[in-house]
């Protein structure tokens, strides 16, 4: 069974959103990297990207398929995850604590439009 | 048989001064190769005798698999027999000692072969005109979307950049429109694995190019909204793209044009019986509605008071980026063997492929939808998709039950495609295989369930029997190694 963490937002495109602050963390869900499979690479943006709402910033690539990266709020990237580089595999090890990219909010209010951990998980038994 | 030694790469047994040739002394004398082009070092060639050669290389092929081993349910692919007359005929002397570059009153059959395929494929598609030049499917969707491109430009309106892909759709739609500098917009499937048309309408707009569909499918159903679909594109000024991958259920039964599809790609390789496999080569002709065939690539074969002749593309009046995707013809000898698949089966027989392939496809799927998990339970076409093993329980995946299958000398199905389902196992029997091979297929489909209930290990460690076992995927795709050169230093 996927693991779902309270207090984060989710999309339904599988990616979260993990506000600390001022900034926040984006990256795949537990229940993404199992559909996925051995992910062996992932294509993520530079610092200092700007992406607006549900647009792609990178994709996850696994042995099964290439999925896109699709950004569940409109952001500024601060830093990606260089790891993740050599060792994509850690998405698989765990996605909630391997993020994938560092941001700034420039709409916070578009995080309501997002999925609790409860609804999420309701979602992926659908 | 498959010998060691020889299974070998070709590197590893080679000797230094080893030939498979001798020449005799030359008395002719010979000019120098200057040394401003002459390499340095020599070619770091393999250097073997003749026997050795031919014996490695007949025992690689025998580690191959093609329709011609056994049974192929490569989903999506149409793994269908290609008929021995086809062959006999592409040898022909007077198709295969030709050359492009003859004048035309030398070449007159061949290209009445091509002319009447052309007509043909108009014929069983309900399209004008085809042109036989792409070389393969994705070369035709290319094709067929600079056409759509040219024919927007052609009436100045350069605003059309987006194309609809569904997201039930091959791989190849989007990278192709990608390839044409298009924007890809993706449609929803409804549970029920149709294109959702209340999500499309949304999508519509002057922006819009055209639109993409495969029928059936990729869940091998049929796109039962196309009139409407086609009536909305139609109406927001886009055009209707068929991706004739699937063709091979509606061959002589329904026709894309009649559907209301404006440019379609045929796969000769899949429908029309022609090599498929180990490098084809494929061939992919487009067709269009009467009014794009000004479109359509150059050369293209044109029957005249005369006789037969090829429109070239500097004589003609639309100088577009359509006109020019390959060299001469395409791959004349493969159209030439789709011509005689034609006429071999005839008008008649023709309009029973696409049925017969469907009845297979529904006798396997209710044969096996008690052990696998079929997540759409309605009538099929030509092929169906499982979700992997009705009992997930026993943490048996859709790549172990593939891997199993070549234990018991079977081709896989399809497997994580189309990307709705997690376990997606995708199986095409295609109309040309017995009740007995398919039989035969379901009863090991069936085995290999029970198997993954009862001794799992086996399933997991699948396959024991073939050359290599379980490969490392996450390895092979993460670290390649290619080259002979590249496998030494890896080794030290």
């Amino acid at each position: 069974m996927a693991k779902v963490i309270e207090g984060l937002y989710y999309s339904e495109s599988h990616e979260y959103v993990r506000v600390e602050g001022e900034v926040a963390y984006i990256g795949i869900t537990d229940y993404a990297q199992h559909a996925l499979g051995n992910v062996v690479y992932v294509d993520m943006p530079d610092a200092d990207d700007e992406f607006e709402q549900e647009e792609g910033f990178g994709a996850v690539e696994s042995v099964k398929a290439a999925s896109d990266l699709n950004s569940p709020v409109s952001i500024k990237v601060l830093e990606v995850n260089e790891a993740l580089e050599d060792e994509p595999e850690l998405l698989n090890k765990d996605a909630f604590e391997n993020w994938i990219i560092k941001v700034e909010l420039t709409d916070k209010s578009q995080l309501d439009k997002l999925m609790d951990a409860k609804a999420y998980e309701a979602f992926c038994a659908q | 048989m498959n010998n060691k030694l020889y299974g070998n790469l070709i590197f590893e047994l080679s000797h230094p001064g080893r030939r498979g040739y001798s020449l005799p002394k030359n008395t002719f004398g010979h000019h120098e190769i200057p040394s401003n082009i002459k390499r340095s070092t020599d070619a770091a060639l393999p250097e073997c005798d003749e026997m050795t050669v031919v014996r490695h290389y007949t025992n690689h092929s025998e580690n191959n698999f093609g329709v011609d081993n056994g049974f192929y349910p490569l989903g999506s692919c149409t793994m269908k027999y290609n008929p021995i007359i086809n062959e006999e005929v592409a040898a022909m002397p007077s198709f295969s000692n030709i050359h492009p570059l003859q004048p035309e009153h030398t070449v007159q059959g061949a290209l009445e072969a091509e002319y009447n395929l052309q007509r043909a494929l108009s014929a069983l598609t309900g399209l004008a005109d085809f042109t036989l030049n792409p070389y393969a499917g994705a070369h035709g969707e290319l094709t067929g979307l600079m056409i759509i491109r040219s024919y927007h430009q052609s009436r100045g309106d350069e605003k059309r950049k987006k194309v609809i892909v569904p997201d039930s759709a091959h791989g190849t739609n989007p990278a192709s429109a990608a390839v044409c500098g298009l924007e890809i917009v993706e449609v929803k499937s409804t549970s029920e694995g149709l294109v959702d048309v209340e999500d499309l309408k949304p999508l519509l707009g002057d922006d819009i190019a055209g639109m993409m569909m495969t029928n059936p499918n990729t869940l091998g159903l049929f796109e039962t909204d196309i009139p409407e679909i086609a009536k909305l594109v139609h109406e927001c000024g886009g055009l209707m793209y068929y991706d004739g991958a699937n063709l091979n259920p509606l061959l002589g039964v329904a026709r894309p044009g009649d559907m209301g599809f404006d440019v379609m790609h045929i796969n000769l390789h899949k429908t029309f019986s022609t090599p498929h496999g180990g490098g084809g080569p494929g061939s992919g002709p487009v067709g269009v509605r009467e009014d794009l065939v000004r479109f359509l690539p150059k050369p293209h074969v044109v029957k005249t008071s005369e006789g037969f002749t090829t429109e070239k593309g500097c004589e003609t009046e639309y100088n577009v980026e359509s006109s020019h995707v390959s060299t001469f013809l395409g791959n004349f000898l493969v159209s030439l063997r789709a011509y005689v698949y034609i006429l071999t089966l005839g008008k008649e027989n023709i309009k029973m492929v696409g049925p017969l392939a469907t009845l297979n496809a529904n006798y396997v799927k209710e044969c096996l939808k008690d052990v696998y998990e079929l997540p759409i339970d309605v009538l099929c076409k030509h092929e169906f998709v499982f979700d992997g093993l009705k009992d997930k329980s026993t943490g048996i995946t859709t790549m172990d039950v593939a891997k199993r299958l070549l234990d018991y000398g079977y081709h896989a199905p399809t497997i994580y495609f189309p990307l709705l389902f997690h376990e997606a196992m995708m199986i095409e029997p295609t109309e040309n295989e017995s009740k007995e091979t398919i039989d035969s297929f379901i009863s090991i489909m069936r085995t290999i369930a029970q198997e993954a209930h009862d001794t799992p290990e086996i399933v997991k460690d699948a396959p024991r029997t073939t050359p290599i076992g379980r490969v490392d995927d996450v390895l092979a795709a993460k670290h390649p190694v290619v080259t002979y050169r590249q496998m030494l230093q890896e080794a030290q």
